[in-house]
C-alpha cells in the first residue's frame, strides 16, 4: 500500500489550464483537440494554440457522446445536434414537443441514438437513401439511459424497473431485462457479454445477457454517476465511493462471487472516472477537485489535478491516450499532455 | 436577516391542489408578479401556464419505489432528472416550483429531497403549498383521497374562491381542514390572491425554524363543540357557532395527533422508539414534527419526518426560564393514537 501521508509524484504544474464560464459536464477529444462540454449552450475547444468557444445550444445542455470524428449534444432546447472537429454544427433532430433531450449514444457504425421523454430514437448513418432511416420505439417509462452494443445495431435503453434491448432494424419485438427500481445510466461490456445499469439507489445492476442473471454490484456511498470499461474491457470503473472501484469481468460470470479492487483511496468521494484507451491506468477525479492516475496493476497514484475544493465534473482521454482532459463543477479546465 | 449556509440551495416550492381549485392562477400570479426573481417551474401540462418563461420544463410524475423494501419509499424520477439539468443552468434562476397535478400525492416530491443525494445537496424543500376550492372541497374530501392527502401534507392552504361561498360555509370548510391539518398556515384568498412572501420562502422543512408547533386554529377555539361528523348526509353546514369558537370535526381516516410533556425525555427510550414507529405506521404517517427535550441535554433537539424519512438535530440551547416542553405531532391516517400515547410516555426519563 502506498503511503497516504507521503506527497504523491505529480504532474499537475505540467498542466495547462483552460478557463470555462460555467459548469463543464463533459469533456470529448476531437482528433487531438480537447472539447469541454458546457453546462449551458456552447461547446468549448481548447486547442493550445487557442481556444474556441462554440454556442450550439439555446439553453443548457443536457448529454454528449463522441467519436472521434463528432460530438453529439443534446439540449433543453429540444434539439440534438452534431459538431465537427472544426466547430461546424448541424441540428440532427428537433424533437415536436420541444421536450429535453437528456440522452444520447453513438454506436459503432455511425448510428445516433437519443431520447426524449419514453421514446428512444435511432438514426442509422447511410441507409439505403444515403440520408439515414431513423426508428423510434416507445419504453414503459422515460428513457434514463442509452448505450450501443459494440458490434451488431442493437441499442441498451435503461428505465425503471429494468432495461430494453433493441435490435433497430429488426421486426422482432425487444428483449426485457427486468430489475425492479429506477435504473438511471446503462453501459454494455466491450465483448457484449454483460449490461450493466447505475440505479438510485447507491448500487450497480447487472445481467450476463445470455441467461439473463442477475448480479448486484453494492456497497458505495453514493450513486454511481460515472462509469467506464478499462482498456481491455476486463474491468469495469465506477465512481461513487471514497476510492476507485473496479469490478471484474475476466470470464464467464463477470463479477459474480467477486470482490471488487479498491484503489486510490481518498478522503473525497470520486466523481468521474476514465480508464486510458491503450494501458492499464485509470484516471479517477474526486468531489475535492483532485484527480489521481491509478495504475491498475499495482495501484500506484500519480498526482494530475490538485484538490481545490472544485468538484471533478468531467474527465476524458484523447484516443491515443496521450493527453487527459479534465473539467471542474466551477468551470475549471485543464489538459494534461504526458 | 442572517443568511443560512442551508439558503444557498435554490428553494423548491410544491404547488399541490385538486382540479380547479386554482394552482394554476396562483403559479401565474407568481410569475408576472414585479418582484425581480426568475423561477423555474416544472410542470404537468404545457400551454396551462400564460406566462412566457422559458424555464418551464414539462414533468411526467414518475413516482418510483426506491428498493429498500419500504413501500412508501417513493420518489418523483421525473424530478431527479430535471433538477440535475436544471442545475445546469445554475444562476439563470433564484427558485423552483414544482407545480403537480390534481391528483398527485405530494410525498413522493417531499420525499425526492431527502431521498436523492443529488437533489438534496444542490436544493431544499421549502414548502408545500395546497390550494383548495372553498365550495368543493368538502365533496372532495369525501369522494378524493388525494384532495385529502394534500391537505394533510400542506405546510400553507389557500383555501379559494370564498367568494363564491357564504360565511357558514367558509367556516364549515375550515373547521374540516382544521380537523385534518391544524398546523398549516390558513389564508383565505379569491382568485388565488395572496402576498407572495405567503406561500414562498417558508422554510417549512428547515428544522432551524421548527420555532413552535401549536395548532393554527387553538387560538379561535372557544367552545366545545365536537361534531363527530360521520358525513353521512347530515348538513352541518349552519351559520352559527355554538360557542362563539370553531367547530371540531373529527375526520374518519386523517387525524392529527399531537403529545407533549414537561418531564424529559430518555434519549435512549426516545429513539428507538420514534424510528419503530415510523419504520412500522410510517406508511399511514404523512408528516411528523417535534420539539424535544431530554434529560441531561441541555439542548432543544427537533425533528420532523414524511412518511418514513426523519430528519433531526440539535437546534440550540434551552433558553433561561424557558418551559422546557418536549411536544411532537403526528398527521396521518388511522393513526392508533392509543398506541403512540403510551409509547411517547414509555419514553420519559
Amino acid at each position: 500500500m502506498s503511503d497516504l501521508a507521503a506527497p504523491l509524484p505529480s504532474l499537475a504544474d505540467r498542466a495547462r489550464s483552460v478557463a470555462a464560464e460555467g459548469t463543464i459536464v463533459g469533456v470529448h477529444f476531437l482528433r487531438q483537440v480537447p472539447v469541454f462540454v458546457l453546462g449551458e449552450e456552447a461547446l468549448l475547444f481548447a486547442a493550445a494554440e487557442g481556444k474556441k468557444l462554440v454556442a450550439i445550444h439555446g439553453g443548457g445542455i443536457l448529454t454528449s457522446a463522441a467519436d472521434g470524428l463528432r460530438i453529439v449534444t443534446g439540449g433543453d432546447d429540444g434539439k440534438l445536434v452534431a459538431t465537427n472537429r472544426d466547430g461546424e454544427h448541424e441540428v440532427l433532430a428537433t424533437d415536436d414537443k420541444k421536450r429535453w433531450i437528456d440522452q444520447v449514444a453513438l454506436g459503432p457504425d455511425g448510428a445516433v441514438a437519443w431520447a426524449a421523454g419514453k421514446v428512444a430514437r435511432v438514426l442509422a448513418k447511410g441507409g439505403r437513401t444515403g440520408k439515414g432511416e431513423q426508428r423510434d420505439l416507445e419504453v414503459p417509462s422515460t428513457v434514463a439511459g442509452l448505450a450501443f452494443f459494440p458490434k451488431g445495431f442493437r441499442l441498451a435503453i435503461a428505465h425503471y424497473n429494468g432495461a430494453t434491448l433493441w435490435f433497430p432494424n429488426a421486426a422482432a419485438k425487444p428483449d426485457v431485462l427486468e430489475w425492479k427500481g429506477s435504473h438511471l445510466g446503462v453501459t454494455v461490456s466491450p465483448d457484449g457479454k454483460f449490461l450493466i445499469t447505475t440505479m438510485q439507489e447507491q448500487t450497480l445492476h447487472g445481467w450476463r445477457i445470455v441467461d439473463a442473471k442477475h448480479m448486484r454490484m453494492s456497497g458505495y456511498s453514493a450513486r454511481v454517476r460515472s462509469l467506464s470499461w478499462t482498456h481491455d474491457g476486463k474491468a469495469l470503473a465506477t465512481s461513487g465511493s471514497e476510492q476507485l472501484i473496479l469490478w471484474p469481468f475476466e470470464g464467464k460470470d463477470g463479477p459474480m462471487g467477486k470482490q471488487p479492487r479498491m484503489l486510490a483511496p481518498s478522503p473525497s468521494r470520486c466523481s468521474a472516472v476514465a480508464c486510458h484507451p491503450r494501458q492499464p491506468v485509470a484516471a479517477a477525479g474526486f468531489a475535492d477537485g483532485s484527480v489521481v492516475l491509478v495504475r491498475l496493476d499495482d495501484g500506484a497514484l500519480i498526482l494530475a489535478r490538485e484538490a481545490d475544493g472544485d468538484p471533478v465534473s468531467a474527465l476524458g482521454w484523447s484516443a491515443e491516450g496521450q493527453v487527459l482532459a479534465m473539467g471542474t463543477e466551477g468551470g475549471k479546465g485543464s489538459v494534461l499532455t504526458l | 436577516m442572517t443568511a443560512a449556509p442551508s439558503t444557498e440551495k435554490i428553494p423548491v416550492t410544491v404547488l399541490t391542489g385538486y382540479l380547479g381549485a386554482g394552482k394554476t392562477t396562483l403559479l401565474n400570479r407568481i410569475l408576472s408578479e414585479p418582484h425581480g426573481k426568475k423561477y423555474a417551474v416544472i410542470v404537468n401540462e404545457f400551454g396551462e401556464i400564460g406566462i412566457d418563461n422559458e424555464l418551464v420544463v414539462n414533468a411526467d410524475e414518475e413516482v418510483f419505489e426506491m428498493n429498500n423494501g419500504c413501500i412508501c419509499c417513493t420518489v418523483r424520477g421525473d424530478l431527479v432528472r430535471i433538477i440535475d439539468g436544471l442545475m445546469r443552468r445554475k444562476g439563470k434562476f433564484d427558485a423552483i416550483i414544482v407545480e403537480t397535478t390534481g391528483l398527485a400525492d405530494p410525498a413522493p416530491v417531499a420525499q425526492t429531497f431527502f431521498m436523492d443525494e443529488n437533489v438534496g445537496a444542490k436544493t431544499r424543500l421549502d414548502a408545500v403549498v395546497t390550494v383548495a376550492d372553498a365550495k368543493w372541497l368538502k365533496d372532495r374530501l369525501k369522494d378524493a383521497p388525494e384532495a385529502k392527502n394534500q391537505i394533510a401534507f400542506a405546510d400553507v392552504i389557500l383555501l379559494n374562491k370564498t367568494d363564491l361561498v357564504t360565511p357558514g360555509e367558509l367556516a364549515e370548510v375550515e373547521a374540516r381542514i382544521r380537523a385534518i391539518n391544524p398546523y398549516a398556515k390558513l389564508h383565505r384568498t379569491e382568485r388565488s390572491n395572496i402576498a407572495l412572501n405567503e406561500v414562498l420562502g417558508r422554510n417549512a422543512f428547515d428544522l432551524d425554524r421548527i420555532l413552535d408547533i401549536e395548532p393554527e386554529f387553538l387560538t379561535a377555539d372557544g367552545g366545545h363543540d365536537h361534531h363527530h361528523d360521520h358525513d353521512h348526509g347530515h348538513d352541518h353546514g349552519h351559520d352559527h357557532n355554538h360557542h362563539g369558537g370553531l367547530k371540531h370535526y373529527h375526520d374518519e381516516d386523517m387525524q392529527s395527533i399531537s403529545l407533549n410533556t414537561a418531564k424529559p425525555l430518555d434519549a435512549d427510550k426516545f429513539f428507538p422508539w420514534v424510528q419503530d414507529l415510523v419504520a412500522t405506521e410510517g406508511k399511514d404517517i404523512l408528516r411528523s414534527k417535534g420539539i424535544l427535550s431530554f434529560k441531561d441535554d441541555p439542548e432543544r433537539f427537533v425533528f420532523q419526518g414524511v412518511h418514513m424519512i426523519l430528519d433531526g438535530d440539535h437546534q440550540r440551547k434551552w433558553k433561561e426560564g424557558e418551559e422546557r416542553t418536549s411536544r411532537i405531532v403526528f398527521i396521518g391516517r388511522h393513526l392508533p393514537e392509543e398506541k403512540i400515547r403510551k409509547g411517547f410516555e414509555s419514553c420519559i426519563a
